[in-house]
């Protein structure tokens, strides 16, 4: 079974390259068409990953090893866990979904926009299945660039700022990290993440370390106060920006605190305890008042985002399982429901033009099927039973009560504010009497959409009503990682 | 040591003296500039085979010590040649199209070159001085070559005020060394500095001499003055000259008269070395953001890549030669790249000159601009692109000998670099087409763009397999003490 995981990561990339080499020679159709095509092939080649996944196994499987830069030891290392199988997976379906969709908004430079689409999701999977230091460093970096060519090529009236503002955030954190990995390479001449696990370091190392990582995974979460750079990019991205945005790059922060900060420097996360659960409950809970009053969609979804985020971030810092298991779920549950909404969010801006919760009114009058969708997902995204959105936060907060009651009580505040922003946008747009005449001419979902929407409304309630669907995979590998927390590194 | 032994090592000199004046006496009389760009390339192609035949793991010396060919000799001999050659195949039609192209032109570079090389393999203070000299001549003349246009002779005469300055405090320098301990060979003052008996401020004023003479050469902070006017005055093929190959003659210089004349005084030019390596990165990078012209920009990003170059000296040890030796072989092949594109996309009517000048590449030229994208990305330091590796490897020596500080401040000046640079990326792809562009470049030359396609596509390919070349620099800096 060695390849397979390398095979995940390069075939959207060749097929990226390929796409870009030939959409010269071919018309608009054809290249969307073709770029369809590659997106599922590229969907298709992580699926061996999940059925032979070996569920009993806590630790890398199917890994691949070949040298690659003999001088400083670092390794073309890949090996995939519990804690990365389903962010792969995520990954390539949603990749392929924004492909799939983009015939519908996107009207220059298709294959490019495709292609992009295609390199950024094999360097995401890269980045999930990286074990080499190096390894996962030049996938973070190389995956910026053609996120930094979506949004300021396809983007909204201020892209410039707002892409290069996005690239400036994360690399002021990644460089930080850089000189980590640098510093654990002297102390344990090896790039490989295993063998920095099992190197003891003093706390005031681990600090510094641990703060590094902290810049640069806090900044890609992101965590307040430094999630600024996120309203910009997602209100500026094209839908397929946002989504993936969303989906996929907020999760590699919370992917690469399990993977790197916390087995790294558990002890600095013990001592840093305090002010990370400090800001991730600051996240939750002005965050969420800052989305109420947003008058664009986007933007208040962007801060539903952050606000979500803190409870992943939240969750993880508690260490308990139950945070821990809570948090993890939490992000892949994110990863759908904030896909659907900013997937609705393009519907609405393909036919109006406009992301003004103030132009809509009564969009259910004339888009019922639509509304159907956007109202589920709204509740999903506000936590309701039976979601997935219920799972992790309700699992978040049982771990909070166990480490202490008032944490638990303000990250239970979420489900009212959450409630409050995701239904209030929902009268204000899809209820209430039809606004004009645009409104009432609008025409419901096409195909297209409606495959989108229904996949990503199953996948939400299939995870709500039967959460083992992910934590069956994570089980044992999350249960490895907590020991590798638990375990003090101090001399 | 018989005569012949003593050719052997010099064979390489003393053909390029040979060819240089020939295409000076054939540039005179014979006025098909064509075969004497042939000649150069040949010359070239047969001194890197003698260099080349020259063993790499033994120092083998002539004239009285006075000439050495060694490990770095050859490593920085062929990469010059390499660069030399890639930069007259850029600048061939370049100069054609303006009028410049003439023999001087190539009895000047290779007369250059023959100074490079002499810097290069020098053991002594006076070859040293003699090879500094020829370069730095040639390269005034290079600089002033367009003398009908005002900006390349006030840049010359910069150069050349400003060059005789950092001659004569090399030069100062060079005699109070010879003071206080009587010979101008580089082992030798090494062995004598080791006696006690030495006057400490006498020694101290010859060293201070000597780094601020090389730092001048080097254009690092604060005796960058000089390097910003020259860039922006000369031809753009001759600022891509100055910019790339002599650097490697400036690296040469420092190893030699630092790391192997004054090994005994490292703690004091370390100290040297890693503040003007903070002040060039910080000023470099944080100048180059008030640039609206492409040279001038390019001036100030060449500052901090010396401040770059310099953190990795700095640190006195062989990782840190090895790190430097991979920073300039990058440097110097990003260098060619982002010149050579300037090159490509100016003609006759219309030079490229302003930032602004860039605006709507990646619609009418979507091939020039992923280049451009992949040369500025990788100055900046992004992986998977050579830059990145010789950032790393900087990073790498400056941290394992334990200085964590200035590595933060590194990145942090690089991360500043960043923002420059993507402001060109941005230019060129975001931006609305110009009028500019559109005067720009409408006749396509296949030999220039096919260079820049290799030269560029090779930062890529050597960053995704960078192993082959740290070996080297590694293999390199380790056989030369």
């Amino acid at each position: 079974m060695t390849g397979i995981l390398s095979l995940a990561i390069w075939t959207p990339i060749v097929l990226g390259i390929i796409l870009l080499l030939v959409q010269d020679k071919l018309s608009t159709t054809l290249t969307y068409r073709l770029g369809n095509l590659f997106g599922f092939i590229s969907f298709l080649v992580t699926l061996p990953l999940y059925i032979y996944f070996d569920k009993g196994f806590s630790g890398f499987q199917f890994q691949e090893i070949y040298p690659w830069i003999n001088h400083f030891s670092i390794n073309y290392h890949l090996g995939l866990d519990g804690i990365s199988l389903p962010l792969v997976l995520l990954t390539s379906f949603i990749s392929w979904l924004v492909i799939f969709i983009s015939s519908n908004s996107i009207e220059r430079a298709i294959g490019f926009y495709i292609s992009a689409f295609l390199i950024l999701s094999g360097l995401m999977i890269g980045v999930f299945l990286a074990l080499d230091a190096i390894l996962y460093y030049v996938f973070w970096e190389a995956m910026l660039i053609p996120m930094f060519l979506l949004i300021g090529i396809w983007g909204g009236p201020n892209r410039v700022y707002a892409t290069i503002k996005f690239f400036l955030y994360t690399v002021l954190g990644s460089l930080l990290m850089l000189v980590a990995f640098i510093y654990l390479y002297n102390q344990t001449a090896s790039f490989a993440i295993l063998d920095f696990y099992t190197k003891p370091l003093s706390l005031n190392i681990q600090v510094l370390i641990f703060l590094a990582f902290f810049m640069a995974f806090a900044v890609k979460i992101p965590m307040w106060p430094v999630h600024t750079w996120l309203p910009d990019a997602h209100v500026e991205a094209p839908t397929g920006g946002s989504v993936i945005l969303a989906a996929i790059m907020l999760k590699l922060g919370g992917y690469s605190f399990i993977r790197f900060a916390m087995p790294i420097s558990p002890d600095a996360l013990i001592f840093l305890k305090p002010f990370l659960i400090g800001l991730s409950l600051i996240a939750i809970v002005y965050i969420a008042f800052v989305a109420i009053v947003q008058t664009d969609m986007k933007k208040l979804i962007a801060y539903s985002s952050i606000s979500h985020m803190g409870f992943v971030t939240l969750g993880l810092f508690i260490l308990n399982p139950l945070g821990f298991e809570g948090g993890y779920v939490q992000m892949i549950s994110h990863g759908f429901i904030s896909a659907a909404l900013f997937f609705a969010i393009g519907v609405l801006y393909d036919r109006m033009h406009s992301r003004n919760i103030s132009d809509y009114k009564g969009v259910i009058n004339s888009m019922p099927i639509f509304g159907s969708f956007f109202v589920l997902f709204a509740m999903a995204n506000s936590g309701l039973p039976g979601t997935s959105g219920f799972v992790g936060e309700f699992l978040v907060i049982l771990g909070a009560m166990q480490d202490h009651f008032w944490i638990a009580f303000f990250a239970s505040l979420t489900l009212i504010f959450g409630a409050t922003y995701s239904l209030w946008l929902v009268k204000r747009i899809i209820f209430g009497e039809v606004k004009n005449k645009k409104i009432a001419a609008l025409k419901d979902l096409n195909g297209k959409e409606f495959f989108v929407m229904s996949v990503l409304a199953l996948m939400t309630l299939a995870i709500g009503i039967y959460p083992a669907l992910i934590t069956d995979i994570t089980n044992q590998s999350s249960q490895m990682m907590l020991g590798l927390i638990q375990q003090s590194k101090i001399l | 040591m018989t005569l012949s032994t003593l050719l052997t090592i010099a064979v390489p000199e003393i053909i390029i003296l040979i060819a240089a004046m020939s295409v000076l006496l054939l540039g005179v009389f014979y006025k098909n500039t064509t075969s004497l760009f042939g000649i150069t390339q040949l010359t070239l192609l047969i001194a890197a085979y003698f260099t080349a035949q020259l063993p790499i793991d033994v120092k083998l010396t002539a004239f009285n010590e006075m000439f050495i060919a060694d490990s770095l000799s050859m490593f920085l001999k062929l990469l010059s040649y390499f660069a030399l050659s890639l930069m007259l195949i850029y600048s061939r039609s370049f100069l054609q199209s303006r009028n410049l192209h003439n023999g001087e032109f190539y009895a000047l570079t290779l007369f250059a070159l023959l100074g490079i090389n002499l810097i290069i393999s020098s053991y002594h203070l006076l070859s040293l001085y003699m090879g500094l000299e020829l370069l730095s001549l040639s390269l005034y003349t290079l600089v002033a070559f367009d003398r009908n246009r005002p900006e390349a002779t006030e840049a010359a005469m910069k150069y050349f005020v400003l060059g005789a300055v950092a001659s004569g405090f090399l030069l100062y320098g060079f005699s109070m060394l010879y003071g206080i301990t009587g010979s101008l060979q580089i082992t030798e003052i090494s062995s004598r500095l080791a006696d006690a008996s030495i006057n400490p401020v006498v020694l101290s004023f010859a060293l201070v001499f000597v780094v601020v003479g090389i730092a001048f050469k080097f254009g690092a902070a604060p005796f960058q003055l000089w390097v910003p006017d020259v860039y922006q005055g000369s031809a753009t093929p001759i600022t891509m000259f100055i910019g790339s190959v002599p650097k490697f003659a400036s690296v040469a210089m420092l190893i030699r008269l630092l790391f192997q004349g004054l090994d005994h005084m490292v703690l004091d030019w370390q100290a040297m070395l890693l503040i003007m390596a903070i002040v060039s990165m910080l000023f470099g990078n944080i100048t180059a953001i008030a640039q609206t012209k492409i040279k001038r920009l390019l001036a100030y990003s060449a500052i901090s890549h010396v401040g770059f170059m310099f953190l990795g000296l700095a640190t006195g040890t062989i990782t840190g030669i090895a790190s430097a030796l991979m920073y300039i072989a990058a440097y110097v092949l990003m260098t060619l790249a982002s010149f050579g594109l300037i090159i490509h996309l100016s003609n006759q009517g219309k030079e490229l000159d302003q930032i602004a000048d860039l605006s709507g590449l990646g619609k009418q030229k979507p091939w020039c601009a992923f280049l451009l994208l992949l040369i500025f990305l990788s100055l900046a330091g992004i992986p998977p692109t050579i830059g990145f590796y010789a950032k790393f490897s900087i990073i790498q020596a400056t941290i394992q000998f334990g200085w964590v500080w200035p590595a933060v401040i590194a990145v942090m000046s690089a991360l500043i670099g960043i923002f420059y640079y993507l402001r060109i990326i941005k230019v060129a792809y975001f931006d609305e087409p110009g009028k500019n562009l559109n005067q720009i470049s409408k006749s396509s030359n296949n030999e220039l763009s096919v260079t820049l396609s290799i030269n560029t596509l090779s930062l890529l390919i050597i960053g995704l397999f960078p192993s082959s070349l740290m070996d080297i620099a590694t293999l390199t800096s380790a056989l030369i003490f």
